[in-house]
C-alpha cells in the first residue's frame, strides 16, 4: 500500500519536474531552431519549432563572412590566458593567507572579501582611466589583466579554504627534510588540489569567455572584438536576421555547455563549497 | 638565520602577483572612484576638474532620473529573488525526491545559467518581438486567446521590465536550485524517518526539519541573490537600453550611460558608490539578523 503510494508519488514528481523543465528548455530549443532556419522564414506567421527546410547556412555565413571564426579565436585565446595566469596567482595568494601569518593578513582577507561585495561596474571608470594611461585600450592584453584581477577575490576565497583542509604532515616532512615553501606548493600542494583547481579554472575560463562590459568599453577596432561584443553588435547591425544571430550565438556557448556536461562535478562542488561552509 | 629570512619574506612573494593584480585594478580603482565622485570630472587633458564635494551625491539625490532607476532596480530585487527562491527550493525539494534521473533534471534546470546574458537577452527580445509573430504574442493570440492585439513589449516600462524580470527569474532557477539540492542531500536521512514514525507529514517536515536545518544556505543564497539583484544591468542594457525615456533604467545601467554616453564621470561614479553603499548596509543587515536562529 505504503509502496503504491510512493511510486505514485514519484511519477507526479516526474510529470511537474519535467514541466519545469521544458518551460526552462523550450526557449533555448526555439533559439536552436531559429538558427536552422532560412533568413526568408524568420519572424513568419505562425511561428514554428521545426524548420520547414533547415540549413546550416546560418553558421557557415556567420563563420566565414562575418568573421566569428576570428572572434572565437579573441576569445580562446583571451579566456585561455585569463584561466592561466589566474589559477596559477590566485592559488599562489590562496596559500599565503591558508599557510603563512604575516602582518596584514586579516587585513587582505577582509579587503578581498569587500571586493566580493561591490558592484564590479563601479570600478569601471577608474579601469578605463587606468588602462588608457598603461596604454591597454583596444587590445586583449588589458581585457586579460583587467580579467585576471576581477577573478582573484572569488577564485582564492574557493582556493584557501581548500588549502586549509590540506594535511600538514606531508609539508612539514619536506620542511624536515629541506625543502623550502616553494617545493611544498609545487610538488605538494598544487597535485593535491587538483579538484578545487579544476573548479577555479572553470569559473574562471566562464566568466573571461561571457563578459561583456569591460570589452565593450575598452575594444574599438572591429578585428579585436570577443565573442559577445560581436554578437550584440552583430545583432544591432543586423536587426532582424536573427537566424544569424542565433547560429554566432550557439557557436559562442557550444563550449560553455560542452565544459559544463563533462565537468559537472567540479562546477557543483564549487558552487556548493561557499554555501554549505555556512 | 637563512630560515627565519625564508619565513619572513616567503609569504610575501607568493602574496606578490596577486595582490600586485588586486591592488592596481581592484583597490586602487575603487578608491579613485570616490575621488572622482568628488569631482566636476572633466575628461579633457588639460581641463581642470572643479572639486564639488558631495556635490554629484546631491544631485543624485535631486535627479529624477535616478529615482525611477533606483525604484527598478528594487522592483526588480524584490520580484526577482524570492521568486527565484520558492520556484529553486521546489525543484530541489521535488528533485531530492526522485529515486534516479537528477542529474539529468538538473543540467536542463541549468542550461540558463550558463548561458551567457548576452545570447538570453538577445533571445529574449527576440521571443517578446512586438509583432505578432514573436512567439509570446503568438501563443497569447493565438494559442491561448488571452489578448486581441499583439503586446508592443518593448515600447513602454510595464512590459518591458516584465521581460526584463521574467529573464532574471528564468535565467537564475537552477544556481540556487543546485545550492539547495547540495544542502538537502547534506540532511540525515534519519531525521525524516523519525519525524515520520511521529506522524509528522511531508509539508510539516519540511517546515520543522529542512527549513531550520537549511538556514545557512537560505540566507547564503538570499544575500548573493539581493547583491546580484542590485547589480542588475546587463540585461537592461541590450533589451531595452534603459528605454523608452530612461523609465527601464536601472541604477547600474544608468550610472553606465552616464559616464560613457555623456562623459559624467564625477556623476556617474557617485551613483555607483550609493549603490556600493546600499548593497553594503543590506547584505550586513541580512547576515547580522538573518545568520543565526533567533534564541528563545
Amino acid at each position: 500500500m505504503r509502496k503504491k503510494r510512493s511510486r505514485l508519488v514519484h511519477l507526479l514528481l516526474y510529470v511537474l519536474l519535467t514541466a519545469g523543465a521544458v518551460g526552462m528548455i523550450v526557449p533555448m530549443l526555439y533559439m536552436v531552431s531559429t538558427a536552422f532556419t532560412g533568413q526568408t522564414y524568420v519572424l513568419e506567421l505562425p511561428p514554428t519549432f521545426i524548420p520547414k527546410e533547415p540549413t546550416l547556412q546560418n553558421f557557415v555565413d556567420a563563420w566565414q563572412s562575418n568573421n566569428f571564426s576570428l572572434y572565437f579565436g579573441n576569445s580562446l585565446v583571451v579566456a585561455v590566458s585569463t584561466t592561466l595566469l589566474s589559477v596559477l596567482i590566485s592559488s599562489m595568494f590562496a596559500y599565503a593567507l591558508a599557510r603563512f601569518k604575516f602582518v596584514g593578513r586579516e587585513m587582505i582577507f577582509y579587503a578581498l572579501m569587500l571586493t566580493l561585495m561591490i558592484p564590479s561596474l563601479m570600478l569601471i571608470i577608474p579601469q578605463f582611466m587606468l588602462a588608457k594611461t598603461l596604454g591597454l585600450l583596444d587590445s586583449l592584453t588589458g581585457l586579460v589583466l583587467v580579467y585576471v584581477a576581477m577573478n582573484i577575490p572569488l577564485n582564492v576565497f574557493l582556493l584557501r579554504g581548500f588549502f586549509e583542509q590540506l594535511p600538514r604532515d606531508l609539508e612539514e616532512a619536506v620542511l624536515i627534510d629541506g625543502g623550502g615553501y616553494w617545493t611544498i606548493f609545487f610538488r605538494i600542494a598544487l597535485p593535491l588540489s587538483t579538484p578545487a583547481l579544476a573548479t577555479v579554472a572553470i569559473f574562471t575560463f566562464l566568466a573571461a569567455w561571457d563578459e561583456f562590459t569591460w570589452a565593450l568599453t575598452v575594444i574599438n577596432s572591429p578585428l579585436k572584438r570577443t565573442l559577445p561584443i560581436a554578437i550584440a553588435a552583430f545583432q544591432g547591425e543586423h536587426l532582424t536576421q536573427w537566424g544569424l544571430v542565433f547560429a554566432a550565438s550557439l557557436i559562442a556557448i557550444a563550449p560553455v555547455v560542452v565544459v559544463f556536461i563533462t565537468l559537472q562535478r567540479y562546477f557543483v562542488k564549487g558552487l556548493t563549497s561557499g554555501a554549505l561552509r555556512g | 638565520m637563512a630560515s627565519s629570512r625564508r619565513f619572513f619574506v616567503t609569504p610575501y612573494l607568493f602574496l606578490l602577483p596577486g595582490l600586485l593584480f588586486f591592488a592596481v585594478f581592484l583597490i586602487y580603482p575603487l578608491v579613485e572612484a570616490f575621488r572622482i565622485s568628488l569631482y566636476d570630472w572633466k575628461i579633457m587633458p588639460g581641463v581642470v576638474s572643479p572639486f564639488v564635494g558631495l556635490g554629484n551625491y546631491v544631485r543624485a539625490f535631486h535627479d529624477d532620473t535616478f529615482w525611477i532607476a533606483l525604484r527598478n532596480t528594487v522592483l526588480y530585487t524584490a520580484v526577482t529573488v524570492p521568486a527565484q527562491m520558492v520556484l529553486a527550493m521546489i525543484v530541489a525539494v521535488w528533485l531530492d525526491a526522485l529515486p534516479r534521473g537528477r542529474v539529468v533534471y538538473r543540467t536542463l534546470y541549468y542550461i540558463p545559467v550558463i548561458t551567457s546574458w548576452v545570447v538570453v537577452s538577445l533571445l529574449f527580445r527576440y521571443l517578446f518581438d512586438s509583432s505578432e509573430a514573436g512567439l509570446v504574442n503568438y501563443v497569447l493570440m493565438h494559442i491561448l486567446h488571452v489578448i486581441a492585439q499583439p503586446i508592443p513589449w518593448m515600447q513602454e516600462a510595464g512590459p518591458a521590465l516584465i521581460v526584463i524580470m521574467l529573464l532574471g527569474i528564468w535565467k537564475g532557477i537552477g544556481w540556487s536550485m543546485i545550492i539547495f539540492v547540495a544542502a538537502l542531500q547534506a540532511i540525515p536521512i534519519e531525521l525524516h524517518e523519525a519525524a515520520s514514525i511521529d506522524g509528522a507529514n511531508a509539508w510539516q517536515r519540511f517546515v520543522r526539519i529542512t527549513l531550520p536545518l537549511m538556514r545557512p544556505t537560505v540566507v547564503f543564497v538570499l544575500v548573493m541573490l539581493v547583491i546580484g539583484g542590485f547589480n542588475v544591468f546587463l540585461s537592461i542594457y541590450l533589451i531595452t537600453g534603459g528605454g523608452p525615456l530612461h523609465r527601464t533604467e536601472s541604477v547600474l545601467t544608468y550610472m553606465y550611460n552616464e559616464a560613457f554616453n555623456f562623459l559624467e564621470f564625477g556623476y556617474a561614479s557617485a551613483i555607483s558608490y550609493i549603490l556600493a553603499i546600499i548593497i553594503f548596509v543590506i547584505s550586513f543587515l541580512q547576515i547580522k539578523f538573518l545568520r543565526n536562529p533567533v534564541e528563545v
